[in-house]
């Protein structure tokens, strides 16, 4: 079983080679310039170094719209979560941008990093984004309240990049050229994909194995990047994953690297464009659990489940986990369709409490997370976004 | 979104034994309908047959240096 080809086929590489770098950093001098938030240059990054293949820039309004009603690119390629732009009616002016215009983009400190072709310059409707991405127009779904931040018109077209966009814990960042390669050189023929944005408890650890029971290798990409108040920080997530993978974890079979980009919290959606990426970097399966990428109560608990129904074409295969727990009469991790003891005897893992209990100085139990885990977490005095 | 989809979308004839032969198959799977199961299955049949950018075997020894330096392979 070969690792499966890139989503649409063609794994995209939007940076110039050394030849081309010269004359487009001329080019870019000359060109009106837009700065881009932390995010946006994520994005960047990700489409340039083909996370989001098939795509070769922010998306045209044909794609947006399709996006947003069909789930899927206007070739029909599976595609959820709308990768845009975003630009005020003043900053436009500012630009004097039109169709078919050139574009430079700059990080915060105003240093250019790539071109944009601007094809198509569009107005979109907020709450139809809002309603049909997360579900909801409630602002106080962070997703939601984020589309009525940006600016009202939208800028698409195909990028190319010839700055390097450094993200934060490179030591950590591979491309999806560079996992192939390593997974190859490992010799896994399948690969488990996991997403999280948590220090992992031993729930997660018993995902991740059971999985590997049955595949080559598992590819641990936790995200890394803006995030809700409340979720752990991003240096303790990486801490705690380094800790948990020299200590429980074969060498030869696991691999952890980051993904810079930032949470939406879209549920559903948001656990398709996971998959996707996953599938670029070349994983053959990808780990859905409960309630992936939701928060508060927006989606039932598997509708990230159930949407990969609607998906028979993604290309990679989704591999479904009920709620897990520890059940002190097995004795070790399990889940409700292989546990016949009852509620009495169950310890959850229950992200909530978890941080309650080391927000109050506590050690989380053995039962929840590894011991050396939880020292890592507790060196922070803080381990959570304010 | 009709008079969209009809500009994105183009009808191509199959014989109605081989439609039928397709209803059946993708019966009790997630497909819901023959074209999104032929168009699923030309995809496959194009993309296997594109040819990937060749990389080269001097890019693929940067990118084990890089592997080897971050420590991923040793």
């Amino acid at each position: 079983m070969p690792l499966p080809k890139p989503h649409g086929g063609r794994l995209v590489n939007r940076t110039l080679s050394c030849e081309r770098r010269e004359a487009a950093e001329k080019e870019a001098k000359e060109l009106p310039r837009l700065k881009l938030r932390e995010e946006l240059l994520s994005d960047l990054r990700n489409i340039a170094h083909g996370i989001y293949s098939p795509l070769e820039g922010f998306l045209c309004q044909d794609d947006f719209e399709n996006v947003l009603f069909e789930k899927r690119l206007a070739d029909d390629t599976p595609w959820t979560i709308p990768i845009i732009l975003d630009i005020s009616h003043e900053e436009r002016e500012r630009l004097e941008l039109q169709e078919g215009d050139a574009l430079t983009l700059c990080d915060g400190s105003g240093r250019e990093i790539a071109l944009m072709h601007v094809e198509s310059i569009y107005s979109y409707n907020k709450e139809e984004f809002a309603e049909k991405v997360f579900l909801t127009t409630d602002k106080a779904h962070p997703g939601v309240a984020k589309v009525y931040e940006l600016g009202e018109l939208l800028l698409g077209g195909e990028i190319e990049m010839f700055g390097e966009v450094e993200p934060p814990f490179s030591r950590f960042y591979l491309r999806p050229v560079e996992t192939r390669v390593l997974f190859k050189e490992r010799g896994w023929r399948t690969v488990a994909g996991f997403q999280t944005r948590n220090v992992p408890h031993l729930g997660h650890e018993y995902v991740q194995k059971t999985a590997l029971t049955f595949v080559d290798g598992i590819f641990i990409n936790p995200v890394i990047g803006k995030k809700k108040s409340g979720d752990f920080k991003d240096e303790v997530i990486l801490a705690a994953y380094e800790t948990l993978l020299c200590n429980y974890y074969l060498k030869e079979n696991a691999v952890m690297s980051i993904l810079p980009m930032e949470m939406r919290y879209a549920g559903p959606r948001e656990a398709i464009h996971h998959a996707i990426i996953r599938k670029n970097f070349g994983c053959t399966h990808f780990i859905v659990g409960r309630d992936h990428a939701g928060v508060g109560s927006y989606y039932s608990p598997y509708a990230a489940q159930e949407i990969f129904s609607e998906f028979p074409d993604l290309g990679i295969v989704p591999v479904f986990f009920k709620s897990f727990f520890y059940c002190r009469k097995c004795m070790t991790v399990v889940n409700e369709k292989i546990c016949p003891h009852g509620e009495e005897f169950r310890i959850s893992f229950s992200g909530t409490e978890i941080r309650e209990m080391l927000l109050r100085g506590e050690v989380p139990p053995p039962e929840i997370m590894r011991p050396e885990v939880a020292e890592v977490v507790r060196r922070w005095e803080n381990p959570f976004v304010s | 979104m009709g008079e969209e989809k009809e500009k994105k979308f183009k009808t191509i004839t199959i014989p109605a034994s081989l439609f039928k032969k397709i209803e059946e198959r993708i019966k009790g799977t997630e497909f819901t309908s023959v074209a999104s199961y032929v168009t699923y299955v030309l995809r496959e049949v194009v993309e296997e047959e594109e040819e990937e950018v060749p990389f080269s075997e001097e890019d693929e020894e940067k990118v084990k240096e890089r592997l080897k330096a971050l420590g991923y392979l040793d």
